[in-house]
């Protein structure tokens, strides 16, 4: 599987990472190297095989679902880019 | 003074105690010696008001006869742990002016065990490297050189400040994380003792994440007694991470006896490699030659998953990686990109996360994203997932035939020159973690204990791999490879 430019500009756009027109091609060579080394993969039978999801299986604990945090909206808000009136402030979303 | 900065934990612990240095002269000496190793640029963030008035702490707590292990001991901290007021940028431009508002739960233990904070460790951006050349601070450096010659070398990555800092005796030990190698690999590069626990046995908690089913914390030390000593302090269940272990914690150091006699270790064919160095050979047989010599029964075993070990990594790394740096978007924390008249929300994150994130981090974002998209999950991520629990299983076998350890060559080389692997073949710098990366793929503890000089001079590493939870059986078989190897080279001072 080869990655061409478009693959390249959707994955960008997909990450939220802005790309540069003319820095497309040498971005797609580079996931071609790395997908190429990950191909290998191909190779292992895996019938049968369950994916692994936890490195030791363990209970996830349960705790009784009540409040136990909250009231720090300014410890929250101290290291925003941006933050007005008890809020976090962003470019206009909606028109 | 100076001479004070080189103790291990073990002997500042039984000076302290008996009166003859105060944590504060400890304290003192290590900052004398970090203002004059900016050369090696492995501490980005110094914390000289906190380390004092830690150290004052301290000695008043010894005083008072309320001394635990770690009471009084300087250390340096990995950028990654979130540290309440200080710095943590996880070595990002990213996460610039961000002071965390709360502390990660094993500097808080570390803390509360007396522990002193010297400052924040170089490391690689968010923990994505193999020789701290992806840092927003610049590379660390380390002390040692080959021989005569003045080319920088890599201290290894990504925990490669702490590293080169315990190395060079700026501070007694230090705290690191590895996802795939990145406390074992730069500790066999600078001869340290690097120890990743089993996953789930220090707490996540505070950690900024990479790659969740495979981070964990260890401690970076001067000899294997240290990070016992450490480990205890740093390890135990904590609530506020739902992986971390409720299992009871032994007593690490005291598990140190040296005898290893009866003991069966592995040494696994598979980590033979093509084109790997004589001397990388020749150190691991000597290796065994020395448990066998102490008693222990040296078997060969199979690991047949290994070499598909590496590629699984660099699908479910990437994929978590994604899915964790989603928060850094320049909204709630860090810095956020100058926009331009008009610009909406998504060029904000678009400029943000193109600015923010260095080469490395971009392509491992977006090689993640791929592989966890539509139409491709099935046939990589989930693909991968099934791999890593062969090679998990590939562990449980050789443990189920009664191999107590492995012992296998912690890297494939000694360290690089600095600029020596190039940026154009990544693949090419992913191959330092062929040893040390199936340990955390199957969540098992791996240790890496100095062993050797090259005929350049340089340290070399050899890596022991334990059964789950079994830290204090893996910690005594160092200490018996310790022992036996004998090893004490220090690097040269030229910083």
């Amino acid at each position: 599987m080869s990655i061409d430019l478009d693959t390249a500009r959707r994955v960008a756009k997909l990450a939220r990472i802005e790309v540069a027109e003319d820095a497309l091609p040498a971005l797609a060579d580079e996931f071609n190297t790395i997908l190429g080394f990950i191909e290998q993969l191909n190779e292992v039978d895996i019938t049968g095989v369950e994916p692994m999801t936890s490195v030791t299986p363990m209970r996830l604990k349960r705790r009784d679902d009540g409040v136990t945090d909250g009231d720090r909206q300014a410890e929250v808000l101290s290291n925003a880019p941006d933050a007005r009136e008890g809020f976090f402030a962003v470019p206009k979303v909606v028109e | 003074m100076s001479a004070l900065s080189k103790l291990t934990i073990a002997e500042a612990r039984d000076r302290l105690r008996a009166g003859e240095v105060s944590a504060v002269e400890l304290t003192e000496a290590c900052l004398a010696e970090i203002d004059g190793a900016r050369a090696l640029n492995a501490f980005v963030h110094d914390t000289p008001e906190i380390a004092r008035a830690q150290a004052e702490a301290a000695d008043a707590r010894i005083a008072a006869g309320d001394a635990p292990a770690m009471c009084g001991i300087p250390v340096g901290i990995k950028d990654l742990f979130c540290t309440q007021g200080v710095p943590s940028q996880a070595g990002s431009k990213i996460l610039e002016g961000f002071r965390p508002e709360y502390e990660s739960t094993v500097t808080r233990q570390l803390f509360e065990a007396g522990a002193v904070m010297l400052g924040k460790l170089n490391m690689d951006e968010f923990a994505m490297g193999s020789s701290n050349e992806t840092s927003t601070y610049g590379n660390a450096v380390s002390p040692w050189r080959r021989g005569n010659d003045a080319t920088p070398l890599t201290p290894g990555g990504s925990s490669g400040g702490s590293a080169a800092a315990v190395a060079a005796d700026l501070c007694l030990a230090a705290t690191g994380t590895d996802t795939g190698g990145s406390i074992r690999q730069p500790a066999a590069f600078v001869g340290i003792t690097g120890l990743k626990p089993t996953y789930g046995r220090c707490s996540r908690w505070g950690i900024v994440a990479f790659a969740s089913s495979l981070d964990q914390a260890g401690p970076m030390t001067k000899s294997v007694r240290d990070a016992a000593i450490m480990l205890q302090a740093m390890a135990g269940h904590d609530p506020k991470d739902s992986t971390s272990a409720d299992l009871l914690l032994p007593d690490f150091e005291a598990a140190l006896t040296g005898d290893v006699r009866g003991k069966k270790i592995g040494i696994p064919r598979e980590y033979r490699m093509d084109g790997m160095p004589e001397e990388i050979e020749t150190l691991w047989a000597r290796g065994a030659e020395m448990l066998r010599d102490a008693g222990a029964e040296i078997v060969d075993i199979s690991l047949p998953h290994t070499k598909y070990a590496l590629p699984a990594y660099y699908v479910i790394a990437p994929a978590e990686a994604s899915s964790n740096l989603a928060r850094y978007d320049g909204v709630r924390y860090g810095r956020r990109a100058r926009l331009a008249q008009g610009d909406g929300v998504t060029e904000m994150y678009e400029k943000t996360r193109a600015e923010g994130f260095g080469h490395e981090v971009q392509r491992r974002v977006m090689i993640g994203t791929y592989v966890l998209s539509a139409g491709f999950y099935d046939a990589y991520y989930n693909r991968a997932r099934r791999v890593r629990a062969l090679i998990k299983r590939d562990f449980e076998r050789a443990f189920a035939d009664g191999v107590e350890a492995i012992l296998t060559p912690a890297t494939p080389s000694a360290a690089f020159g600095l600029g020596e692997i190039t940026d154009a073949d990544p693949v090419q710098m992913y191959l330092n973690d062929v040893f040390t990366v199936t340990v955390n793929l199957a969540g098992l503890p791996g240790i890496s204990v100095p062993a050797g000089i090259d005929a350049q001079g340089l340290p070399l590493g050899l890596q022991l791999i334990g059964r789950p939870w079994d830290e204090a059986d893996l910690l005594n078989t160092a200490y018996a490879l310790e022992g036996a190897a004998g090893f004490v080279s220090k690097p040269a001072k030229w910083w």
